[in-house]
């Protein structure tokens, strides 16, 4: 099958990358990018661990095609903290123990951010809707759903 | 699992795509939002030779309302409508919510769950009840098909395997009309084992016109016209309401599989129905 040269911005670097139709954004963020932060659970559109952000959008990697997105704007988990400082969004995960094994975090956190640019305050209900496509085996989500609200706090009182 | 190798194209016009899709046809399958096809992709359920990425066609991206008609562009994405129409259809702004989860609607198109057919999703139960068409394209020619004669079975519609959905047109209930949306699932955004739409017009305390429909109970989406008959012309009562409300499966043949038996999903679309017509006739305003 003809491979495509592609080109990504992600995170605000441009990658070019030569692609195989069936390739997904997922693989390819992973693979060929070493993006390793975008996980990769069900490989079908349930999970969400593999959501990424395309045009602030929440998106889930999987069910993307690399050849897709010539010229695309991507944030992944590894964009989210300046340096060494962490995203608000995250050091509220951190201080209210938002996470334990870790592996829907990075899909959890960036659909946290797509809700909180659009509903800067939202309501438990509308947390509990927006992350209701992601999949965590762990917290049993109490946590998961403080941090976001301390998130949405910290971002309002600042 | 990754999808099998394909070859892909991604036209410019909807001319090229037709174009390909006459070459291809049965070969080929159709990416928009890719919400379903790629899951069906990556589980090897499908295994197109060719797959015809529509994503960069130019003009199916419009939303438009011109009276009482609404046309959706076949790459509008579920998210815009859903943040178009809280205030100017709130029974699609309502419903729409219910369709998986943001990130799935963020690339989810309203045409793509049309065409695609699932019995249990919420956007072609909706044409349905607003009395909507679905409009193809092809080589031969351009066809307007009305919501009830596109769907034909699970996953099966009445389009042609040379045919693209260019647009999906509603027909909005006017302001007074009331509405009301129910579905049972087992957690937000999974697919619904059973759900109930209903429009409502109600003058000097009469039933106007009553449009109810079922999905999620049957292979397609249903009108429940019993009820429907039930209700016209009758005082819009609690008791006329319950009873019609018991008539949504009548004749109905519930399907039965490893998420709720028959039995169940036609006692909990009774219920469904009954909540709906209530909510219905709770927003509807009076006319003289």
């Amino acid at each position: 099958m003809t491979s495509r040269t592609v080109r990504l911005r992600v995170n605000g670097v441009i990658h070019a990358v030569t692609v195989e139709p069936r390739r997904t954004l997922a693989d390819v963020l992973r693979e060929d990018l070493a993006l390793t932060g975008t996980h990769v659970g069900c490989e079908h559109g349930v999970c969400g661990a593999c959501t990424v952000l395309w045009d602030g959008e929440p998106v889930r990697a999987c069910l993307l095609f690399a050849i897709q997105l010539d010229g695309a704007s991507l944030t992944t988990v590894e964009g989210l903290a300046d340096g060494d400082r962490l995203h608000p969004i995250q050091e509220a995960f951190w201080a209210a123990h938002g996470l334990q094994c870790g592996f829907c975090t990075p899909g959890i956190l960036l659909t946290a951010k797509a809700l909180l640019d659009e509903n800067p305050q939202p309501d438990e209900q509308e947390i509990r809707e927006a992350i209701g496509g992601n999949l965590c085996r762990c917290t049993g989500y109490h946590f998961i759903v403080d941090a976001i609200a301390a998130a949405a706090r910290r971002r309002t009182s600042s | 699992m990754k999808p099998a190798p394909f070859e892909y194209f991604d036209p410019r016009t909807v001319d090229e795509a037709v174009a390909l899709l006459e070459t291809h046809g049965d070969d080929a399958k159709v990416l928009a939002g890719g919400q379903s096809l790629v899951p069906m992709l990556a589980l090897r359920v499908a295994r197109p030779a060719v797959v015809i990425d529509v994503n960069r066609v130019a003009g199916l991206d419009g939303l438009r309302q011109d009276g009482a008609t609404l046309s959706v562009g076949a790459l509008v994405r579920q998210r815009a409508l859903e943040r178009w129409a809280p205030e100017r259809a709130p029974l699609l702004g309502t419903a729409i919510r219910h369709v998986g989860h943001a990130a799935i609607r963020a690339r989810g198109t309203v045409a793509g769950s049309i065409a695609h057919a699932d019995p249990a999703s919420e956007l072609p139960a909706l044409l349905l009840c607003l009395d909507g068409s679905v409009v193809a394209r092809s080589r031969r020619g351009t066809r307007t098909i009305a919501a009830s004669e596109f769907f034909q079975g699970p996953l099966t519609t009445a389009l042609a395997a040379d045919e693209l959905v260019t647009e999906t047109r509603w027909t909005l209930p006017p302001a007074h009309a009331g509405w009301g949306f129910r579905e049972m699932a087992r957690r937000q955004g999974d697919f619904a084992l059973v759900g109930v739409a209903a429009v409502v017009t109600i003058a000097r305390g009469v039933v106007a016109s009553a449009r109810v429909v079922i999905f999620g109970a049957a292979p397609t989406p249903l009108r429940a016209r019993e009820t429907e008959r039930a209700l016209t012309g009758q005082a819009a009562t609690a008791t006329v309401l319950a009873d019609a409300a018991q008539r949504a499966t009548a004749g109905l043949d519930a399907v039965s599989d490893i998420h709720a038996p028959a039995a169940y999903r036609v006692s909990v679309t009774r219920t469904l129905a009954a909540r709906a017509l209530a909510d219905a006739a709770a927003r509807a305003r009076e006319t003289a």
